[in-house]
């Protein structure tokens, strides 16, 4: 999205203000971002209401709470969407040397991809299993609150531009094919191949609000839990534990960790750095 | 009128030619310090830069990467984590994004000023050194609007004086400062 003018002001979002109308959006909508970190929300918010010269936060109520399709813009905002394919190469590096082996011993797995925004990383992930010939004894569940970006996600669609980082990346990961075997590019975009789709399954979850919906191997939940407040992050963890198996694999973003949740010691570590965990009991 | 024990942070953003400057006033800072200071240091992602280490070599200060939801305690030089955005709380924790970069930049300088100006109000030095982006200058302007105290290296001593530059054009800047000057001044904040 365009930057905006940098001579421009920025809406001051009052804290209390701010709370309030997030309090009304969840009574109105259900989408509640009252646990979300407000330092960053507030951003999002500020950065919402500029874009549509908005100068308000009284104004910006009324917009929300009257028109669902701004609500679905301003979700699509304030939920950060931001991600890219094989982010952080030494992660996916970490995940097909320590876990893979160990996936390959199930008949067949079940993967949850939470926070899946664009999709990004759920071909990543399907990328990597598929290396490992594991892809077609697999079912990928990639979640998300924002159906906006749930639709790109389905579609696997990605700006061409974006292959060259996305190639070098995916090589640092310990990628052993020729990357563009996995698209056909087409009018500056690529679209992904068919054989990747096959074992996907994209659906709206709210992790906020929303309960475990199966038994997985492998939790794949990177950069999401960095814009929930303390509490909601427990209480987030808490779902990804119900719903592993045991020996169950929990991957977070490079600056998250189980550190201040209560389930930390049910989790061992795999990769300290790549946070990588596994659920021991 | 004294200074001391107006403000509970200073926020500094650093670009090209960061190191040196940090390193000059880190060095000049006493080991019991009544303040935190948090930096943003454009920095690439990935490889790693050494960069907390290097400055940890410099000042008698702790120097730490900031994680989220740490608490920020005085005495304490906090760097922002490389491809992350560094945000301030009310409750003076940190909080990280991986939002798009700002000014092409991630962690960008105005991300954390615009967010610490709303968590401390007057309470807080922002200070823009040496750098070749306008990052800076949009964050130096919120600082001055909460009430805060804008501080700006002097572009004629700065190796790269396009940064300094930008936050002086905005009108928003109360004090230019050479490097030695900037640090002379952090150090009179000490209460």
């Amino acid at each position: 999205m365009k930057e905006p003018d940098r001579n421009e002001q920025t809406m001051v979002v009052d804290s209390e203000a701010l709370r309030h109308l997030l309090e009304e959006i969840r009574g109105v909508y259900g989408y509640d971002f009252t646990e979300y970190a407000e330092a960053s929300v507030k951003r999002r918010v500020g950065r919402f209401a500029e874009l549509r010269q908005i100068n308000s936060l009284e104004q910006l109520r009324e917009l929300l709470l009257h028109d669902e399709a701004s609500l679905e813009n301003f979700i699509q905002e304030v939920s950060v969407t931001v991600t890219e394919m094989f982010r952080d190469p030494d992660f996916y590096l970490a995940l097909r040397m320590a876990v893979v082996k160990r996936l390959a011993t199930y008949p067949f797995l079940r993967v949850w991809v939470a926070g899946c925004a664009t999709g990004e990383e759920v071909y990543s992930a399907a990328i990597m299993l598929e290396e490992a010939d594991l892809l077609r004894r697999s079912v990928i569940y990639a979640t998300d609150i924002n159906q906006k970006s749930m639709q790109t996600a389905r579609e696997g669609i990605y700006p061409i531009a974006a292959m060259k980082s996305y190639t070098s990346n995916y090589l640092k990961s310990g990628g052993s094919r020729e990357f563009s075997t996995y698209y056909k590019a087409k009018y500056g975009s690529v679209i992904f191949n068919k054989d990747l789709k096959k074992n996907l399954i994209f659906y709206p979850h709210n992790l906020v609000v929303d309960r475990s919906f199966n038994e997985f191997h492998l939790i794949l939940c990177r950069n999401v839990l960095i814009y929930f407040k303390q509490a909601l992050q427990n209480r987030v963890i808490g779902l990804f534990h119900e719903s592993l198996c045991t020996f169950g694999i929990l991957a977070l973003g490079s600056k998250e960790s189980l550190l201040f949740t209560d389930k930390r010691k049910n989790f061992q570590e795999i990769a300290r750095k790549e946070k990588i965990y596994m659920k021991v009991k | 009128m004294s200074e001391r024990g107006k403000y509970a942070g200073i926020f500094i953003g650093s670009s090209a030619g960061g190191l040196a400057a940090l390193s000059a006033i880190f060095s000049q800072l006493p080991e019991i310090f009544s303040l935190p200071i948090v930096v943003v240091q454009h920095r690439a992602k990935g490889n790693r830069d050494l960069l907390e280490e290097i400055l940890a070599g410099k000042s008698a200060l702790r120097i730490e990467q900031a994680s989220e939801k740490e608490a920020i305690r005085a005495g304490c030089i906090y760097l922002a984590p490389p491809d992350y955005h560094l945000l301030i709380e009310e409750d003076m924790t940190f909080s990280l994004s991986s939002a798009e970069p700002v000014v092409h930049s991630r962690p960008s300088i105005d991300v954390l000023f615009e967010s610490a100006a709303l968590a401390l109000g007057r309470r807080l030095v922002g200070v823009v050194l040496t750098g070749a982006s306008p990052d800076g200058s949009k964050g130096i302007t919120a600082i001055r609007r909460s009430g805060g105290l804008t501080v700006v290296q002097d572009p004629e001593e700065a190796e790269y004086a396009a940064m300094p530059r930008a936050a002086i054009a905005t009108g928003n800047v109360d004090k230019i400062l050479p490097v030695q000057g900037i640090a002379e001044f952090l150090r009179g904040l000490h209460a």
